[in-house]
């Protein structure tokens, strides 16, 4: 190589540095990408229902949760003059009272207590079972999957409500968390079967192959390999599962199966207006009305969560 | 297309077996018939005994479970354990009330389903499709009894203000029917409805979500380049793949329907499945429910079966399993 | 000189996107003549894809838009004309071959069915025992083996190849005038790539019809095309016969390309890729898009503010570029960088 080649050379690779390092200041160019829960929280917040909702939900919960402070009456107080008094501003009757005088605010608001914390509790312990069983299912692979499919297609074969009322009836429900791991019992298999499902098409991709040519143990594989990618699936499937728990707790508590007095709940109450739909009609409605409104919110998050986190819900 | 279907039904004899050890172990965990029996005042010495020896109490759990089976297969299962009163003949009346109600209620809801959710995508971000899916998220945030509850209260203040019956909101049928058609079918309206309505709901989210993505997908464009017209490349192209998914949900549904059954037919009073089971629930007859499990069981697998059928024939890509 | 079968004047469409607008093509024109292969080379992003698709009117509007432009076919402008009309048009007269033949065939219908439906849609009055007949003669014109079976079959028991010969065969149904190829073998193997080329060269003799091949791939458009449009961040920067092109490059982005092609003839020093990124179609680089990535750009206010149009009219090799004529000297530059040999500013 002659001089004048090599300083041709060096000229050029200097230029070609030099205008790679430009390109990157210039107008013209792709915006900073964002990492991807960075990108998934913008989402979400763009989301105008999703956000109400989550707003709308906050205040209930935290309602709910200092009930104590909020209800202007007890749950369980009678108060024989003030009976069957339609919704009213006087005495802070917002939602009525019933045939002995209580007032239906309060406890409609108790009552949403309890279906928060029974819904929340189903939630967690599904979601829990389910990323065990899914997860074990999925990344094994083979036999330890067929065997636990089959398990879980068994818990699907069963009608749902009655195996409930079944269970709930005879091992006595009543109290709260009793009838949540119940629920739980039933409810993990839909998330056991999304867990398997992504574990399933990940483990065979690159990034874990590589992981295990690096020599990590499949715990750390799982954990913080696998796990992270499929948080965002889990997530919207739990909020789902908080929906449908609540629903089905009302359901059980109408029946008569569920939780059962002196705890509070909202299907108790609507039932005990039941007599009454049109003579009393605010004894039946509040409290299905919250509950409407719990799910629809709980249901609105879920989407924008969705549109979020889920890539493949994307609208093109 | 046979071998298929053959070896489906094949394979669905160990489902329903290991059901029937679910359904048979389970309860026995959560029951002891002979305490809950000891439980029943007025029960003589000798009743109890018969129903002891009749029941195989004493027996160990294998055998009892083997004698539940040879009941269930010979013997149309058999007793109730107190009164010994067949089992079957009520069972049957009652399915039969009960699939009434829940092929209607599917069948409609189905349809709807189809036909809002592809209106929905082909129109997306429409007014129209913001109506329906505000809809639809009321629909799947509705508990079931409440709504009940509601179309009762709404159906009954319209009779007392108008003095007109236009459905009712009781039972199966009335004594004093003239047009008895007619006026089952009013009775039916309700719960019908009921049924059909949260399940529309889900079924068009579905149906509209898999429309878009068939809408969007490579064969349409295709479609379109060969100079089709749009409504044969919705009706020919675009359908037939968006819809296999609504026939899996709607068969791997079946199971919440009959829950849902369960309480509609409760609130309705309508003689079916539902009622049924709360009815021997509430008394306590293990017998029964266990003969209404299996039958449920049964008819989940049949609905399974019938999905994946539906599917082979609609999606060539299956049927050579 | 003759008419083009069919012309792209000054076409400009718009996406309307939740991130801004996305200006996808941006004042296009090239033409394609009767007999002739027409290479349109780019990037991903370029706007080759979205510039035919939109003269057929098979982008989803909105959120797209045709701000302005024609695409004259045979002297007519078919942009703008009512569905009606554009569908006599699509399959018939022009026809086009898409790139992933996993995914443009519908799985539930037979591959002869589906063929068959292009015969039958521009022509009311055929049976189906012709258009069954008419559809197995073209399978056998695409070498698609035993077509008599394969017409009764579904999309999923043919392979890669076979598809997109069956594409090729619906394609050809009609005798259109212009055919269309989406970057054809982008999604095959090799092997299977030169198969389907070999096919679409005899789909264009069978047919007369001229044919648009828009490719990434430099070595198909030097296979397959008589002459070439080079495409970036929008626009058409040069066009020029392949011999032109590929020896002669007039504009840096073009050069760029040949210097980035690894060459097996020759000693070759280090390979020289393009720097920087393709551009952004949302906020487009002022003046020249390409002028961030251009060495021959820097100092030169010109380049960062005026954009360079594609002068065609008397110029047979029309560049959009404002030294077009220096580009000859960063040939040799760039030759000698790289080990590429070049003579006289032309490239071996």
């Amino acid at each position: 190589m002659t001089d004048q080649q090599v300083r041709a050379d060096e000229a050029l690779e200097t230029d070609a540095t030099r205008a790679a390092l430009e390109s990157v200041h210039l107008e013209g160019l792709e915006v900073k990408s964002l990492t991807q829960w960075q990108l998934a929280r913008r989402k979400f917040f763009q989301h105008r229902l999703a956000m109400t909702a989550l707003v709308i939900l906050t205040f209930i919960f935290l309602a709910a949760l200092f009930a104590e402070f909020v209800a202007p009456y007890p749950y369980d107080a009678p108060n024989v003059p003030d009976r069957s008094l339609p919704p009213t501003l006087e005495g802070f009757h917002i939602f009525g009272t019933d045939k002995i005088g209580r007032d239906y605010f309060s406890r409609t608001l108790y009552g949403t207590r309890t279906s928060l914390y029974v819904a929340f509790i189903v939630a967690g312990v599904s979601t829990v079972v389910g990323i065990i069983v899914g997860g074990i299912a999925g990344y094994y692979g083979g036999k330890v999957d067929n065997i636990l499919m089959r398990v879980t297609d068994l818990f699907l074969t069963l009608p749902f409500l009655a195996i409930l009322l079944v269970l709930s009836s005879f091992l006595g429900a009543g109290n709260p968390i009793r009838v949540a791991f119940i629920l739980a019992f039933l409810l993990w298999t839909s998330l056991a079967r999304i867990v398997r499902g992504e574990f399933l098409s990940l483990r065979e991709k690159e990034f874990v192959e590589a992981a295990k040519v690096l020599g990590a143990s499949d715990n750390r594989i799982i954990f913080r390999h696998i796990l992270p990618n499929i948080a965002g699936p889990i997530i919207v499937n739990a909020t789902l599962v908080v929906a449908t728990a609540i629903l089905i707790e009302a359901a059980l508590s109408f029946l008569g199966f569920g939780i059962q007095p002196p705890f509070p709940a909202l299907g108790k109450l609507i039932s005990d207006g039941q007599d009454a739909l049109t003579t009393q009609w605010w004894l039946a409605t509040f409290p299905g009305l919250t509950i409407v409104l719990i799910a629809l919110c709980i249901n609105f998050i879920g989407d924008g969560l969705r549109d979020a986190l889920d890539p493949k819900q994307r609208i093109k | 297309m046979g071998t298929f279907i053959a070896r489906r039904m094949l394979y669905s004899i160990p489902v329903i077996v290991a059901a029937s050890f679910l359904v048979f172990f389970g309860m026995s965990l959560v029951t002891d018939p002979l305490s809950q029996l000891r439980l029943i005042p007025n029960l003589s010495q000798e009743t109890l005994q018969n129903i002891i020896d009749r029941k195989h109490l004493d027996d160990p759990i294998i055998v009892q479970y083997g004698f539940w089976v040879k009941d269930m297969i010979f013997n149309q299962f058999g007793t109730t354990a107190v009164g010994d009163q067949p089992i079957w003949p009520d069972l049957q009346r009652a399915i039969g009330n009960t699939l009434q109600l829940v092929l209607i209620s599917e069948a409609i809801a189905v349809v709807l389903a189809v036909i809002l959710g592809v209106l929905s995508a082909k129109k997306q971000y429409s007014f129209f499709d913001y109506t329906t899916t505000t809809i639809s998220f009321f629909g799947f945030s509705v508990p079931i009894f409440w709504f009940a509850l509601v179309l009762q209260a709404l159906a009954t203040t319209f009779f007392l203000r108008t003095g007109i019956r236009l459905v009712y909101t009781f039972g199966q049928s009335s004594p004093d029917a003239t047009n008895v058609f007619l006026d089952r079918v009013q009775h039916m309206i309700l719960p019908i409805v009921t049924l059909a309505y949260v399940n529309v709901a889900t079924y068009s989210r579905y149906q509209r979500a898999s429309m878009l993505d068939v809408l969007h997908s490579d064969y349409i464009r295709t479609a379109r380049a060969k100079g089709l017209n749009e409504r044969t490349v919705t009706m020919k192209h675009a359908l037939r793949n968006a819809m296999i998914p609504i026939v899996t949900i709607a068969a791997l549904n079946f199971g919440a329907v009959l829950g849902g059954a369960v309480i509609t037919e409760t609130i309705f009073a309508w003689p079916g499945m539902g009622k049924f089971f709360i009815d021997s629930l509430v008394r306590g007859e293990v017998y029964t429910l266990m003969a209404w499990l299996m039958v449920t069981a049964v008819a989940v697998i049949v609905a399974n079966l019938a999905a994946d059928i539906i599917y082979g024939w609609l999606d060539p890509r299956i049927r050579y399993d | 000189m003759t008419e083009p079968v069919l012309a792209i004047r000054d076409l400009v469409v718009e996406f309307d996107t939740p991130d801004g607008v996305v200006h996808a093509v941006d004042g296009v024109s090239y033409e394609v003549y009767e007999g002739e292969t027409l290479g349109v080379v780019g990037e991903s992003g370029s706007g080759k894809s979205v510039t035919v698709m939109s003269a057929l009117g098979l982008i989803q509007m909105p959120p797209g838009r045709i701000v302005r432009g024609e695409a004259v076919y045979k002297g007519r402008n078919i942009i703008g004309l009512p569905i009606d009309e554009l569908r006599k048009i699509r399959n018939k007269e022009i026809a086009m071959i898409f790139q992933d033949p996993m995914t443009s065939l519908n799985p539930v219908y037979t591959v002869g069915d589906q063929i068959a439906e292009a015969l039958h849609a521009h022509d009311e009055k055929l049976s189906d025992n012709e258009g069954r007949a008419k559809t197995i003669s073209l399978l056998e014109l695409v070498g698609v083996p035993n077509p008599n079976r394969r017409f009764d079959q579904y999309p999923h028991e043919y392979s890669g190849g076979m598809r997109q010969r069956a594409m090729i065969a619906m394609a050809m149904a009609n005798k259109p005038s212009v055919l269309i190829a989406d970057e054809p073998t982008t999604a095959l193997d090799v092997t299977i790539q030169a198969q389907v080329l070999e096919v679409m060269k005899v789909a264009a003799e069978e047919t007369g019809a001229a044919t648009i091949m828009i490719t990434h791939d430099l070595g198909v458009v030097a296979e397959m095309a008589d002459r070439i449009a080079v495409m970036y961040g929008g626009k058409v920067v040069e066009t020029g016969t392949v011999e032109e092109i590929y020896h002669s490059p007039r504009h840096p982005y073009t050069l760029g390309l040949m210097m980035s092609l690894p060459r097996i003839t020759g000693e070759m020093k280090r390979l020289l890729p393009i720097p920087g990124n393709p551009p952004s179609l949302i906020n487009r680089p002022p003046g020249c898009s390409f002028h961030p990535r251009c060495r021959m750009s820097e100092g030169r206010e010109l380049c960062r503010t005026v954009v360079p149009e594609l002068i065609s009219g008397s110029e047979t090799h029309p560049s959009a570029c404002h030294f077009r004529d220096e580009v000859a000297d960063e040939v040799l530059r760039e030759a000698a960088a790289t080990g590429i040999a070049a003579h006289g500013g032309r490239i071996d």
